[in-house]
């Protein structure tokens, strides 16, 4: 990319397709194949790639850290999953429904918390998740309380596929979803907007000097991230039919920061990367060793913040140029 | 009616301290180095394991306490030497990933060691009981507390304030590259800093096992009510953290009093209308 | 495209799949439990009660290998523990599903159950409407109603004029509430007062501070196992309410055995009502103890004498039906059937496929160096009186 002066070019180059990223797309129809007795786990990875691009738009590329973030994927669960019990059990409608009750409730927080920095931004965000939380486990007539809500019931997708015990709909429709947000968040940060988050992260107080409105900024792509959070949340209420408290949870949020951090912040990939990672690790660990599995976890996340600092991609990223100046 | 709710903001008061206790350390270690330290329950939950086993041996409950400060002192600054030192200057979400690393670690080893029950604690029958002042009770292990609590920011006040290290450490949370430049051996003020908040919160482990119980999982109980203490009271600040906890103990055992309904509520409440009113904390300085 | 790729795989999938159930000499059984997080003591011994029946009864039965699956779910997640319930029918091939602590995982696992009709067996969660989510499912635990009715009616009757309940704020605290205030008033007796403690409470003094105002003649209390019974029985220590002056009633978890431990002389007068205690005395109970001890160290309590009886339910079933493993007919077999367990008679309803047993009143009493509940009243045959009021 050095060498790009005019910054339109530099935008229309790096909105191109790698063959890499073509490749990547197409391994990951390879489930259907090779493991398809994994597609329900499958599915979830997608959905949890979904809401860890989500979260990496607004802490990747315009640095705002939130550790409440499960709010809007639960908001967008519940949403999606309230919808079908009313008998509206559509499911792409409800995963646009779903998303923009994710966006508004996203738009209206975004005022507060684009005004703190650092630990208050952390808390603050914390905060609006426990507080969402009490709501829906307070609000136990519309939303089931602890139980979790009921009698969520989707109709086939597009009329003909059902959703299976085997979890082939889930996963295509799942799989299909976050290409979509991939698709989106990839224009997104490749264009003027996203690099002028980019400078927000960089320095906030320029941006404004230089005729940015950084706070304007920073809530759009807030209110952007929290309605693909939603979405994701949504996909997951309709695939397993069934929404619990632990959709907005702070143990979620925590998780969701694990997640993008192993993956590697401010990649687009990384998200999808770290879900596919973590969530596989977990699987294969606990299946071994229900008990103590979470004791090989904590020896990987330590593995990765001393051996590769940047991520998984950000390793990745190191060692592939050194390959292709060695060829 | 005055004399119940007396007593309720006895006790919601006494919770503060323990509070306090719990996240003072990790307010000073975050306002000198920055470094965000997720592990902080694990080092409350070694003392807690340590005051456990010492009166499963027979100890008397008090001489457990300096054991469980010792212990989780010792153990967290052989941890910062060999491991957290390396992460000083990554970024904050690196350190976070670490020591949510280490606080995992930590659970799973607790629970291979003890067993996933809860540890049963037995306190000598003296503490267990209550004084009746005007017609209200005090819990006489919960006035021990604020004893304890009391004590300790006595010190570490004194301490801060009057001492050579103390003014050390000042220089180091103000202004850490300027007091390295100024010939303060920030390495080691700040391993001595870690190993002293670490066994602050051991003690505090050790102190809370008689009001909320022992587990493996204690590591992540405390966790988001010592970070609201932590970014209430302002970074790096001895006074704030003390405020921080005392308020928040207290509006929580109010709170749940008069307004029950709003009980968990509450907290959460105040604590965003206080962040967005200063958002570096009460007494922060950045 | 994607669809039609989706299709071709799925058909390719079913053709492929069948093979690996056939000469089926084995029955596998998938268990569901959270061993990590919060709720692992509650997973580790449910399961130490499954393997404990196996050890005692060996892993044949009616000919066929009987082979265990373990999932971790990792704490309230229905979403994981119906994934893990998908898996284990496609991918492992179970026939049976079982475990179950928490009561979302349960309801999320059940609609596996009726989907892909297998046998599946609640060991522990206690909310009422599980049973009704598959029709091959049958609970060996308990149901909140099934002991607090019972309990709410027994204190009335014991002349106990007025209460205040105190319970934790999510399904299984309101489930308590509803139902003993429900049973109480019935009887006679009037609720002065109730609070909603919220469930991650670490600190009960003020609202225990609450109910004293009230002054009512006794407090009914409800509060998940784990770290909160000891709490508030602390709480209540130190605000002064000891059964001395104030009855107070609970649900058994407030008086298990760590929470006695950690209470002491402070619990002694505390009236419970459960449906297993280690110091029920029956020799077949104490032969079960004794074992139980000496294979993991430690006393049985309700989540392990759920598994025991639950593993009792699928051994018992399976020799009716001859090592079939087909759900129907293994929930068949399942209903109506009768046994003695360590905790007493217990049965499965053959209408609803849930749990019938003996509620116990125990009351804490001094007994040797130990506190420890002692039974001295008891209420027999009692059925989910919840599902017996749903319409038919």
């Amino acid at each position: 990319m050095a060498g790009v002066a005019d910054p339109h070019q530099y935008l229309a180059a790096k909105q191109r397709w790698a063959p890499i990223e073509v490749a990547f797309w197409l391994a990951m129809l390879l489930p259907f194949v090779l493991v398809p007795t994994y597609l329900p786990l499958a599915s979830q990875i997608a959905i949890t790639a979904i809401f860890a691009v989500s979260l990496d738009l607004i802490l990747g590329y315009a640095g705002l850290v939130s550790l409440g973030h499960a709010a809007y994927f639960g908001l967008g669960a519940y949403t999606a999953g309230l919808i079908a019990k009313a008998g509206w059990g559509e499911p792409f409608s409800g995963l646009l429904i779903g998303g923009a009750a994710a966006g508004l409730f996203g738009h209206l927080t975004g005022y507060i918390v684009v005004r703190v920095r650092h630990l208050a931004l952390i808390m603050i965000t914390l905060g609006i998740g426990l507080l969402l939380y009490e709501v829906a486990n307070r609000a136990s007539w519309l939303t089931g309380g602890n139980d979790g809500l009921q009698g969520v019931a989707m109709w086939p997708l597009f009329g003909s596929f059902d959703f299976d015990l085997y979890g082939y709909t889930a996963y295509a429709y799942s799989l299909a979803v976050l290409f979509a947000v991939v698709l989106a968040a990839r224009r997104l940060v490749h264009s003027p907007f996203g690099l002028s988050l980019r400078a927000i992260r960089e320095n906030e107080r320029r941006m404004p000097a230089i005729g940015a409105p950084s706070r304007a900024r920073l809530r759009t792509i807030y209110t952007i991230a929290a309605t693909i959070a939603g979405i994701g949340g949504a996909l997951l209420a309709q695939t397993t039919q069934f929404v619990s408290l632990g959709a907005l949870s702070f143990e979620r949020s925590a998780e969701l920061i694990v997640i993008l951090v192993i993956g590697g912040t401010g990649r687009l990939y990384g998200g999808v990367v770290g879900a596919i990672v973590y969530m596989v690790a977990r699987d294969r660990l606990s299946g071994m060793n229900p008990q103590y599995w979470y004791f090989w976890i904590g020896l990987m996340l330590i593995g990765v913040v001393l051996f590769l600092p940047n991520g998984i991609l950000g390793g990745l990223a190191t060692l592939l140029p050194r390959r292709s100046r060695a060829s | 009616m005055i004399a119940p709710a007396v007593g309720v903001l006895f006790d919601g008061f006494a919770y503060g301290m323990l509070l306090f206790l719990l996240s003072v350390g990790l307010s000073v270690t975050l306002g000198m180095m920055n470094f965000v330290n997720l592990a902080h329950g694990s080092f409350a939950m070694v003392g807690a394991y340590v005051a456990v086993s010492l009166m499963g041996l027979g100890w008397p409950f008090f001489a457990t306490l300096p054991c469980a400060f010792l212990v989780a002192g010792v153990i967290s600054v052989g941890f910062e030497r060999t491991l957290f030192r390396r992460v000083y200057r990554a970024s904050d979400l690196q350190q976070v990933l670490l020591t949510i690393g280490l606080a995992f670690i930590s659970v799973a080893a607790a629970a291979w060691f003890y067993g996933t029950m809860q540890q049963p604690v037995r306190l000598p029958v003296y503490l267990r009981t209550y004084a009746t002042f005007m017609g209200i009770n005090f819990s006489i292990y919960r006035l021990f507390l604020i004893a304890v609590a009391l004590a300790v920011t006595g010190l570490l006040v004194g301490a801060l304030d009057y001492t050579r290290f103390g003014a050390q450490v000042r220089a180091a949370v103000d202004n850490q590259r300027m007091a390295q430049g100024l010939g303060v051996d920030v390495d080691t003020v700040f391993a001595i800093t870690f190993a002293l908040g670490s066994g602050l919160a051991g003690l505090g482990g050790a102190l809370a096992i008689e009001i909320v119980g022992l587990d493996p999982n204690f590591t992540f109980t405390y966790l988001i009510y010592v970070l609201i203490v932590v970014a209430v009271g302002g970074l790096g600040s001895i006074r704030g953290s003390l405020l921080a906890a005392i308020l928040l103990g207290v509006s929580d055992a109010a709170g749940k009093y008069y307004v029950p309904t709003l009980g968990a509520f509450l907290i959460y409440l105040v604590m965003v209308s206080l962040l967005l009113w200063r958002p570096s904390g009460l007494f922060g300085r950045r | 495209m994607l669809r039609a790729m989706t299709l071709c795989l799925g058909f390719l999938a079913l053709l492929a799949g069948p093979t690996s159930g056939q000469a089926q000499q084995t029955i596998k059984i998938g268990v569901i439990l959270p061993f990590s997080g919060q709720f692992a003591d509650t997973g580790v011994q449910l399961d130490d009660g499954i393997k404990l029946y196996m050890q005692q009864h060996g892993d044949m039965v009616a000919g066929k290998k009987i082979e265990v699956i373990r999932k971790d779910v990792g704490g309230i997640a229905p979403e994981v523990a119906k994934r893990l319930a998908q898996e284990l029918v496609v991918r492992d091939n179970v026939d049976i599903l079982a475990g179950f602590a928490l009561t979302p995982n349960a309801l999320a696992a059940a609609e596996v159950s009726a989907q892909a009709k297998k046998f599946m067996v609640v060991m522990n969660a206690a909310t009422s409407i599980i049973t009704t989510k598959s029709p091959y499912l049958a609970r060996t635990s308990v149901t909140v109603p099934q002991i607090d009715e019972a309990f709410g009616n027994w204190v009335a009757k014991s002349g106990v004029k007025t209460v205040y309940t105190l319970v934790s704020d999510y399904g299984p605290g309101l489930d308590a509430e509803a139902s003993f205030q429900r049973a109480f008033e019935a009887a006679g007796g009037k609720v002065v007062g109730s609070v909603r403690v919220p469930v991650a409470n670490p600190d009960f003094s003020a609202f225990v501070q609450r109910a004293k105002d009230a002054n009512p003649e006794g407090i009914f209390i409800f509060v998940p196992g784990g770290t909160q019974p000891a709490a508030i029985g602390k709480a209540l220590a130190s605000r002064g309410i000891t059964p001395k002056d104030t009855k107070i009633f609970g649900q058994g978890e407030i008086t298990s055995e760590d929470a006695l431990k950690s209470m002491g002389d402070d619990a002694v007068g505390i009236v419970t009502a459960f449906h297993y205690d280690y110091n029920h005395n029956s020799p077949m109970n104490r032969e079960f103890v004794a074992a139980y001890n000496k294979a993991f160290g430690r006393n049985p309590d309700i989540y392990s004498i759920g598994g025991y009886d639950g593993m009792r339910l699928i051994y018992a079933a399976l020799e009716k039906t001859g090592g079939k493993a087909d759900g129907q007919d293994l929930i068949d077999a399942a209903k109506g059937m009768t046994w003695e367990s360590p905790r007493g008679p217990m049965s499965i309803d053959p209408e609803t496929r849930d749990v019938v047993q003996t509620v116990y009143i125990r009351r804490a009493e001094k007994v040797g160096e130990h506190v420890a509940n002692v039974e001295f009243d008891k209420v027999e045959n009692v059925k989910d009186p919840v599902k017996s009021r749903m319409p038919k």
